[in-house]
């Protein structure tokens, strides 16, 4: 029992060194932060913040409108979550309960493009939104997540096990329409899995750097990870302490946001995992 | 019945509609595009094949393609190897470690923050004769000079894995945790009964029980790793420095079209990444399937 106790103590002591590895990158970022340059070039490695936090900010802000893209970004993944959802739980209750021909085709084919990686279509894809005049607009970031296969496979595997057939009748014979079922009885059924499926959507959104880099180039009109990018290339770059404060700006409120959401946000991978 | 099951249609119409124009059909011209020398400008002119024997001679594709697989093998051993051992930590019924909970939201956390972020800090914390790893290691003691990292190919790679390590494991975590859950505890008791010590029953229940989702941690990570775009791309000039050491496919498809113009023959590199993954995801697939026929 005795020699149990010692090896927990290993164990927690190891665990928490892991911690500190999952923390310190971030840690650093934000005492970092609050240096100036000198400060960080000159003495090195200290773990107390200092005073340059607004001095980094003015110079930051000077080269580049990080609130800007904090705007610009959350206006995407917020349009992207709603459309994707509300679409996503259509297509769901649509393939889950009506029998029409070739629905299982239709299923099977969306389910096999779900495996194809995403940047197989990306050369034609910024053709196509160059033709249809779309370049530097957000519309080749909005609409195209309308249609998520995963999202679909998901909603429709929940329906099955909660929707019954005869609740759709009751409502029939009250003289609901289809359409209005499903908003009133079939979307508010999937709510706890359109829930799980819309963070994933935000966060997905919210992360993606690739699209954005490709089709926006107004600098104003850049969402926040291109404008990470850009950090890079600017002045801003010569400025250690600013660099830190403005990766720190796009790194914080994920974390604040995850504080809330980390028990629905990890029981969620959970389900989806033992989904698959 | 029959009058209502036209609904079906109306309901997967928007979907279908945005599916076939915004990804088939791109994924149909890129195909189309790969046989030609398109530029983004004018007429696409038809060369056949040209593009694909290109392909199988350029020696920066097949580097491109040692490093992704370089850097995805760092990511992916120190990913699952960290997540395993956690989850046999936390699954031992006789140790009964607390604070799961905790832990786990911890170590997800990196998982979350964007990428490009995550590489902009990295690239600054690796930094040569400012960068805070540096300063950290040497007031340590643990090194006497400052190592240039992302300026020695060998180093910048093992950064870029060890950092999707960082990234990832704690995802990885959770899935075999969850995978774990899933098996009866019966079979741990059963065990416990039977006197299996720690190690057999590790090897005889928790591991066979966990192959399955083990193949799903794979096949996931391996599709996501032959992709990596991010990183590589901000961590260093965006074109794969040190000396195209961090130059992944995905990197080199996109300077080939947006770089250098050279549409027609990214929409080639798009496809050869594509069929490297169906075939190393059927690989993985089948390698799996013949073990468990063999066991069972």
């Amino acid at each position: 029992m005795k020699s149990n106790t010692i090896v927990k103590g290993i164990l927690y002591v190891a665990l928490g060194l892991l911690v500190i590895i999952s923390f310190i990158p971030f840690y650093m970022m934000i005492v970092n932060a609050t240096r100036s340059n000198a400060e960080i070039l000159q003495q090195g490695f200290t773990l107390l913040p200092g005073t340059a936090l607004m001095d980094n900010y003015e110079t930051l802000i000077q080269y580049m409108n990080l609130w800007r893209g904090f705007a610009n970004s959350l206006f995407v993944a917020v349009m992207v979550t709603v459309l994707s959802s509300y679409f996503s739980a259509l297509t769901a209750f649509g393939f889950a309960v009506y029998k029409f021909k070739g629905k299982n085709v239709l299923f099977v084919f969306m389910l096999l493009l779900m495996m194809v990686p995403g940047q197989l279509g990306l050369i034609g894809f910024y053709d196509l939104i160059r033709v249809m005049g779309l370049l530097d607009t957000y519309i080749p970031l909005i609409i195209p997540p309308i249609a998520a296969p995963f999202v679909v496979f998901f909603l429709r595997q929940y329906l099955m096990t909660v929707m019954h057939p005869s609740l759709l009748e009751a409502a029939r014979i009250d003289g609901a329409g289809e359409i209005r079922i499903f908003h009133q009885i079939g979307f508010p059924m999937m709510m706890p899995a359109v829930a799980t499926m819309a963070i994933f959507t935000f966060i997905g959104s919210w992360n993606n750097y690739i699209l954005p880099l490709v089709v926006l180039f107004s600098p104003e009109k850049y969402t926040l990870p291109v404008m990470m990018g850009a950090l890079r290339g600017s002045q801003v770059a010569e400025n250690l302490g600013s660099m830190y404060l403005g990766i720190a700006i796009s790194v914080v409120p994920i974390m604040v946001a995850f504080l809330f959401l980390s028990k629905y946000i990890i029981s969620s991978i959970s389900a989806g995992a033992v989904k698959e | 019945m029959k009058r209502l099951d036209k609904f079906g249609y109306i309901f997967i119409a928007p979907f279908f509609l945005v599916f076939i124009t915004f990804t088939i059909y791109p994924i149909l011209l890129t195909f189309y595009y790969s046989f030609t020398s398109y530029s983004g400008r004018g007429e696409a002119e038809f060369i056949g094949l040209a593009n694909y024997a290109r392909l199988l001679t350029d020696s920066y594709f097949y580097q491109a393609f040692y490093n992704t697989m370089y850097i995805w093998g760092i990511n992916f051993f120190f990913q699952l190897g960290i997540a395993l051992l956690l989850a046999i930590l936390f699954s031992d019924i006789r140790l009964k470690m607390k604070g799961l909970g905790f832990f786990r939201a911890v170590f997800y956390l990196p998982n979350l923050i964007t990428m490009a972020s995550v590489a902009l800090l990295f690239g600054i914390l690796l930094g040569w004769h400012h960068g805070t790893i540096n300063h950290l290691l040497l007031d340590l003691g643990i090194i006497s000079q400052p190592i240039n990292w992302l300026n020695d190919p060998t180093t910048a790679r093992w950064s870029v894995g060890l950092i999707g390590a960082w990234m990832w494991f704690g995802h990885t975590f959770i899935i075999l945790m969850a995978g774990i859950s899933g098996i009866s505890k019966d079979y741990f008791e059963a065990a416990l009964i039977d006197g299996a010590n720690r190690w057999q029953t590790l090897t005889r229940v928790t591991l066979p029980l966990l192959k399955p989702i083990m193949l799903y941690v794979l096949i996931t990570s391996l599709i996501g790793g032959l992709q990596i775009f991010d990183l590589p791309m901000l961590i260093t000039d965006g074109m794969g420095a040190p000396q195209g050491s961090l130059n992944t496919m995905v990197l080199y498809l996109y300077n080939q079209a947006f770089r250098f113009d050279n549409y027609g023959y990214a929409a080639a590199v798009a496809y050869g990444l594509f069929m490297i993954t169906v075939l190393f995801s059927f690989i993985t697939f089948k390698s799996m399937y013949r073990k468990n026929v063999k066991e069972g």
